[in-house]
């Protein structure tokens, strides 16, 4: 409360300094008492706060909290109802996306606007590209390329200037977008969950392109659901809740436990984790025997996922798991190997042949793959077994909306109405319509691919809670992971991949951090005693 | 009916009710039994084309396929003396084959829809004018088919017996496209088809049978059209009528990206279509402006219902912001 009333973000046109805990550096851009409402939603009210130079703020909140909105205006897209932005000393009752850029803002989406199609240096300097003289106005490559290098090189990027996006991994392309803010000569970056997509490795690179930005003077918004990562880099933290500040933690104070209880108001046992396994895992139920994938056709993968069991699948982006995962689903073609389900040889020629046999895949990308987002929730959760819900091949309405009603209590999905289009719904809603078709289904095998990427804490919790309920139920699950606190805490034990391949798989008593990065990089892990599990 | 469609039923009664004012003939008997008639026959080739356009697909060979089938049907019944319910059955079974050559190039060997059916209308086309030689197929003097004729080309009391079969075959492809788990599926592959393939649909299998459906459906209307016409030359006859097809759904409320439309939208659609066509006849417009008056329309009712969907959402807006300020606690 008390930085509310400091006079540097209320004197208008006053450059003040009087700011005591850190008396070096003035805040450059400061909100206060910003207001902003949507129909039928106050997105955000009261909300006040300020930026450094060379300061990194962690930004937490639920989904809904009003981070986005937050965003917006920072960005100037939306205008506040009320309250004043001041940037450097000069206050404005709201930016333009014009004035926004000139003050040094600049943005890192979650969903990056990068155009696959151009290669790195044309996104970077994109409608700003250097011209040849005379009057064609030719782009000057050379130049251009001159420019790109020191961006690259201050992202510590592996790739080429040249490089078609379309060919980067999601970890690159984000440091592609980071370089574009710091060709603008950015003295505020935003980085909007930038690690939610990104593996192990490539997240302690973003955080260390984080402290680079840092020790430039830049400062950094950083925005992330991943609260060890904003624990490990950020110099203060602004919690929100329900659109309103629900909190600030210096340095000293920031730790997981007190960003949960400030989040969502209450503390969250057990560190959001599913819960223990209430029975040994039974019978193998789906067996992959030296599987080849078209990305790495040369490496078979074999693995077994058992009864009653989470086995979680980490590794670095790229080591080949969304791609097995999509081969056993009969989504791409398989090169090589075997698949059995219960002991039973099963060929699995397309995702129809897998529904049918109940092996159920909740893929990573929740909106272009997950569910129809015109569609309403009853007809997406009715979508995978529509025949059930018809009668002489005439679809029964009443049917659908009983189904659909069944799981939106069973799961707490939160909408209006089952008829509502899922496209309105946050993502953690979202999510749970994906889950419900297929648990009105009764599956055998469930594969969930990054199931809580994007998804606040309160969600990732049920989440959790689901897929746990599903393995106590005889259900083989399958997670796929990048979240190493997820991987560690929900599965019953790790496969790790490394390269297309299973570099060793761990049991509960080996898990550690250390351990799965050691086997996602290739290297050989410290086990607790020399079991046969790695190879 | 949605609001969309009432919204162009209402537009088909106004043109209606001007072109009647101004010139009565609009409302004799025969000339509403002619437009009827032509209803009928764009119709049942419109609903066809509505089929391959809700999967976000386009088919361009209707017009071609018209002249070619029609053609064959002509040349069975009239020169081959085959009997006209084999010759029937023969040409909607083309049709079926056809649609699914058609679906098959587009769904197995991933060639675009706008290519595969621009060179079935290249194909279809030239094979009609070689089959004939370039000349007109025709019935010869005297030949009668008095069951066919009153079937396709008579009427019952007054009404043309094609307007009748479109009647029928809209309320049997409403069920389809509107109940059945078939016609759900097609709205989910036109919205996102990877998401649809994702839930375990054979989306190929779906969209091939959208292209049969298609291709029989203008069989259909190919047998209509040349019973309506009698004498066929393969050079001119049914060209551009993808074009209405393809218009009809537009107007309709159809989306060329796919997952949205009605039937009854594309049935209006072809309403208004054939209205305006009356309307450049009776209003002694020069016939020469025919397409350009239907252009000029479609777009002005696409403008129309663009900028109507976007005064909407801000009404709904503003109105939302009205509650939300009045309804907000005092601070």
């Amino acid at each position: 409360m008390a930085h509310r009333l400091l006079p540097s973000a209320v004197n208008h046109g006053v450059m003040t300094s009087t700011d005591t805990t850190q008396p070096t550096t003035a805040p450059f851009l400061g909100l206060e008492a910003v207001r902003k409402t949507y129909p039928g939603v106050v997105a955000l009210d009261r909300f006040s706060m300020e930026v450094r130079p060379g300061e990194v703020i962690g930004l937490v909140g639920e989904n809904g909290a009003g981070k986005s909105t937050l965003m917006k205006i920072l960005g100037g897209v939306t205008r506040p109802d009320s309250g004043t932005i001041t940037v450097d000393g000069v206050a404005h009752d709201g930016l333009t996306v014009e004035q926004s850029i000139g003050s040094g803002v600049a943005f890192v989406h979650q969903e990056l606007n990068l155009f696959e199609n151009l290669d790195v240096a044309a996104n970077i300097f994109f409608g700003r590209e250097p011209l040849r003289a005379g009057p064609l106005k030719l782009v000057d490559r050379a130049r251009l390329r001159e420019m790109v290098a020191p961006l690259l090189k201050r992202v510590g990027a592996n790739f080429s200037a040249d490089a078609p996006v379309a060919s980067l991994s999601l970890a690159q392309q984000q440091m592609v977008e980071i370089a574009k803010a710091l060709s603008i000569k950015a003295r505020l970056v935003i980085l909007d969950e930038p690690t939610s997509s990104l593996p192990l490795a490539e997240t302690e690179k973003l955080l260390d392109v984080i402290k680079g930005l840092k020790a430039q003077g830049i400062s950094v918004i950083f925005i992330s659901h991943r609260l060890h990562e904003i624990e490990r880099v950020a110099d203060r933290v602004v919690v929100l809740r329900d659109g309103t500040l629900a909190g600030t933690l210096a340095k000293d104070q920031i730790n997981h436990d007190e960003m949960v209880r400030l989040m969502i108001g209450r503390m969250l046992k057990a560190r959001e984790k599913a819960g223990e396994a209430t029975r040994a895992p039974g019978s193998v139920a789906l067996s992959a025997d030296a599987i080849r994938t078209s990305t790495y056709p040369d490496r078979p993968v074999s693995l077994e996922v058992r009864r009653g069991e989470i086995l979680g699948l980490a590794g670095l982006v790229g080591s080949g798991r969304t791609e097995l995962a999509r081969v056993l689903f009969g989504i791409d073609e398989r090169l090589g190997g075997n698949v059995a389900l219960d002991g039973k040889p099963l060929n699995v020629g397309s995702a129809a042949d897998a529904v049918a046999n109940g092996i159920f895949l909740v893929p990573e990308d929740r909106k272009l793959t997950g569910i129809l987002l015109d569609l309403s929730i009853a007809q997406n959760i009715s979508l995978p077994n529509l025949p059930a819900h018809a009668r002489r091949s005439l679809v029964s309405t009443g049917a659908e909306l009983a189904t659909a009603e069944k799981q939106k209590k069973n799961l707490g999905i939160k909408a209006p109405s089952v008829l509502t289009r899922t496209g309105t719904l946050s993502g953690g809603n979202q999510q749970k319509v994906v889950l419900a078709k297929w648990l009105a289904m009764n599956p055998k095998v469930m594969i969930l691919d990054e199931p809580t990427r994007g998804i606040d804490i309160g969600a990732k919790a049920e989440i959790y809670g689901l897929m746990r309920a599903l393995a106590d139920a005889g259900v083989a699950v399958l997670m796929i992971s990048s979240d190493m606190e997820e991987v560690i805490g929900v599965s019953d034990r790790i496969a790790v991949m490394h390269e297309g391949q299973i570099s060793g798989i761990l049991d509960k008593d080996d898990f550690s951090q250390e351990n799965v990065l050691l086997l996602a990089v290739g290297k050989k892990p410290k086990l607790l005693q020399a079991a046969g599990g790695v190879q | 009916m949605n609001k969309k469609d009432l919204g162009l039923l209402i537009l088909i009664l106004v043109v209606g009710a001007v072109v009647a004012i101004i010139n009565p003939r609009f409302l004799l008997p025969i000339n509403l039994a002619n437009t009827s008639n032509l209803i009928g026959l764009f119709g049942i080739l419109s609903i066809g084309q509505a089929f391959v356009i809700i999967t976000g697909g386009i088919e361009l060979s209707v017009g071609s396929v018209v002249a070619l089938l029609g053609t064959l049907f002509i040349d069975f019944i009239a020169v081959r003396e085959v009997g006209w319910p084999l010759a029937f059955v023969l040409i909607i079974v083309l049709g079926a084959v056809i649609g699914f050559v058609h679906g098959w190039l587009i769904t197995r060997l991933k060639l675009q829809p706008f290519v595969v059916t621009l060179c079935g209308l290249l194909i279809y086309r030239g094979v009609a004018r070689f089959y004939t030689a370039d000349g007109t197929a025709g019935f010869a003097f005297g030949q009668n088919f008095p069951t066919l004729e009153f079937l396709t080309a008579g009427r019952s009391y007054g009404v043309p017996n094609s307007f009748i079969a479109l009647i029928v075959i809209a309320i049997v492809m409403w069920v389809v496209l509107h109940r059945s788990v078939f016609g759900r599926y097609l709205y989910a592959i036109g919205k996102n088809e990877e998401a649809a393939k994702y839930s375990g649909i054979r989306t190929g299998r779906i969209v091939i049978a959208a292209y049969v459906i298609c291709g029989v459906l203008t069989a259909l209307s190919a047998i209509y059209f040349a019973m309506y016409t009698r004498s066929i030359s393969p050079a001119s006859h049914g060209q551009f009528y993808e074009l209405y097809a393809i218009a009809a759904a537009v107007l309709g409320g159809f989306s060329l990206r796919g997952g949205e439309g009605s039937l009854v939208g594309v049935i209006l659609g072809t309403v208004l279509l054939q209205e305006l066509q009356n309307l450049v006849n009776l209003l002694g417009i020069p016939s020469s402006l025919n397409f350009a008056v239907m252009g000029g329309v479609i777009l002005i009712g696409v403008l129309v219902d663009q900028q109507w969907g976007v005064f909407r959402a801000r009404r709904r807006m503003m109105e939302a912001t009205r509650r939300n300020v009045a309804g907000a606690p005092a601070e």
